[in-house]
């Protein structure tokens, strides 16, 4: 795996009217590794990657994606982060081929590349079936996996899922568990995922950092974060188990 | 301008597909169809084996076919139209969850907005020109009059002028669907705005003209000049009534001013002389030029004010 950092953060902040949503927050993430991002609701995760994403301006401290300032280069910066937001919603009058094509285009792709990248896309994540139907007929699990398909016809750098397996069948969260690591796997993507399911998190990250009330109250390898936190050195942990501990601390 | 030509393709192929433009379209193809082959009929037989001016042309739009002009209809419904293309604009897709999905591809963030505004504005255009065209027609079959050159450019002033007039609507309308975050909400007070400034404003202004002149006796020739001076200078904040005054002269040569009666003199009055010799175009432009540029302005700075509030918009907030 490459250790190069992709996204570095230093003291970033943000406040809103007067409410400080970050907090000096230090996070890095190494290029081609799936990150974990947790912490529970409200705690900034979202708006952490709204600023790396240049969508929200930082109010005090750096970020730096691939190098650059999103703030100050947000077109080079979206163009290379494919994001799925939590509760993302569609258009839906256009079928899934349509929203996917509508995605292309605002991205830049010429019409051919653009129709072959849509299929590629739709036969990853498993709804060329249903491709030509209108999204409103959609399942909650389908919508979720066009969302990817979303993210996929960019052929992102780096992926922010936010909550990708919210709502899913125990089935279909599997597949899509599944299908993250594929596509970090073969498309050398970094992936920084967000969830409250600490098990599918435990599964698939390297690394992860656990965001509490603005703070990053811990950052690094699930192993490092047990032996810090548990004291165990070989006995079975669970992500769960560390997590609760941050937690109460706070 | 990146991502500008896919934003405004894809607004304009949601307006076309949709059945509030089908529904809004159908109505005004309607009424003006009828109002305008109710005045031809009219003209017609009162014109019967008369020679006929090619001015008669233009009185198509502003002859009252079923109780009202076509004119007098772009001016109170024209409006409806500009809100309704852009009351739901930016909160429907913040709504749905679509604006931060849509901004978090790499286009300009204007580009939604200025992509949003041009395709609305395409659509009244093309509305009203369809609509132009058609009367157009229509008026040559039933008159049998063909419009000169003349009577062609004031037409495309006039059209020129309604767009900028349904456009300064259609901004207002944006605004408020970037302010709002319901639909509903965003649609009330377009409506409540479009209401006051339209009729509230120019009863208002006589109603300010009234008590500021109430000591005057009535019949005091200063008084009343005062009184209509106020009158007008209050009612330019009421767009339709800038509108009714910049099209006034355009859509008929005979008319050399925009003041009331009260303001045009005593010999104008009596002479007849409003009736006789047609004003040129450039003369009738000049003369509502004002209300032009005002009216221009008006919906300049109404499009620049949601276009801050845009950009500015906290993403979270979205």
């Amino acid at each position: 795996m490459a250790q190069e950092p992709i996204i570095e953060a230093v003291q970033l902040t943000k406040v809103y009217n007067g409410h400080t949503a970050v907090d000096h927050l230090d996070l890095t993430v190494y290029g081609g590794e799936i990150f974990g991002f947790l912490g529970p609701n409200g705690a900034g995760k979202t708006t952490t990657l709204l600023m790396m994403l240049g969508l929200t301006e930082p109010t005090g401290g750096t970020v730096r994606v691939m190098g650059l300032d999103p703030a100050r280069h947000p077109l080079e910066v979206k163009a290379s982060i494919g994001y799925l937001q939590e509760n993302m919603g569609f258009y839906r009058d256009l079928t899934g081929r349509q929203s996917l094509a509508y995605i292309a285009e605002l991205n830049g792709l010429e019409r051919k590349i653009a129709q072959e990248r849509i299929q590629e896309a739709l036969e990853a994540v498993g709804i060329t079936a249903a491709a030509d139907k209108k999204v409103v007929t959609y399942s909650r699990g389908m919508r979720q996996r066009l969302g990817i398909a979303e993210v996929l016809i960019k052929k992102p750098r780096i992926a922010f899922l936010d909550e990708p397996t919210l709502g899913l069948d125990p089935e279909a969260t599997n597949r899509m568990i599944e299908l993250i690591k594929d596509l970090c796997r073969r498309h050398e993507m970094t992936v920084v995922l967000s969830s409250h399911f600490l098990n599918q998190i435990q599964k698939i990250c390297q690394r992860v950092g656990i965001m509490i009330e603005g703070k990053l109250v811990a950052q690094g390898p699930i192993e490092q974060l047990a032996r810090e936190k548990l004291g165990v050195g070989d006995r079975t942990y669970t992500l769960e188990e560390i997590y609760m501990q941050y937690f109460q601390e706070h | 301008m990146k991502g500008f030509v896919a934003i405004y393709r894809k607004e304009l192929s949601d307006h076309f597909s949709s059945y509030r433009f089908l529904i809004l379209f159908a109505l005004i193809a309607m009424v003006s169809l009828i109002t305008a082959y109710l005045a031809g009929m009219n003209m017609a037989k009162a014109l019967e084996g008369r020679v006929k001016p090619s001015t008669v042309f233009l009185s198509l739009f502003t002859a009252a076919g079923a109780g009202f002009s076509l004119v007098q209809f772009v001016t109170f419904f024209g409006p409806l139209l500009g809100l309704l293309l852009g009351f739901d604009a930016i909160n429907r897709e913040r709504n749905e969850g679509t604006l931060s999905k849509l901004l978090s591809q790499p286009i300009y963030r204007d580009a939604v907005i200025n992509a949003k505004f041009s395709a609305a504005v395409t659509m009244i255009a093309l509305m009203l020109a369809a609509i132009i065209l058609v009367i157009t027609g229509l008026g040559m079959l039933v008159l049998g009059v063909v419009p000169d050159a003349e009577a062609m450019g004031r037409l495309v002033v006039y059209f020129v002028i309604s767009v900028v007039y349904i456009a300064l609507w259609l901004a207002v309308a944006i605004l408020l669907s970037i302010l709002m975050r319901s639909v509903a909400t965003s649609a009330l007070a377009s409506l409540a705005l479009w209401i006051f400034f339209s009729f509230f404003v120019s009863i208002g202004a006589n109603a300010v003209a009234n008590s500021l002149t109430a000591d005057a006796p009535p019949d005091d020739p200063a008084a009343i000049v005062k009184r209509a001076r106020i009158e007008n200078a209050l009612s330019v904040l009421s767009p339709m009534v800038l509108y009714t005054n910049a099209t006034a002269t355009i859509v008929d040569p005979t008319r050399k001013t925009t003041r009331s009666v009260i303001q045009v003199g005593m010999m104008e009055q009596l002479s007849m002389a409003r009736y006789s010799g047609p004003l040129p175009l450039d003369q009738s432009l000049l003369v509502v030029l004002p209300n032009i540029v005002f009216l221009i302005c008006l919906t300049v700075i109404c499009f620049a004010a949601s276009y801050l509030v845009f950009m500015r918009q906290e993403i979270r907030s979205l």
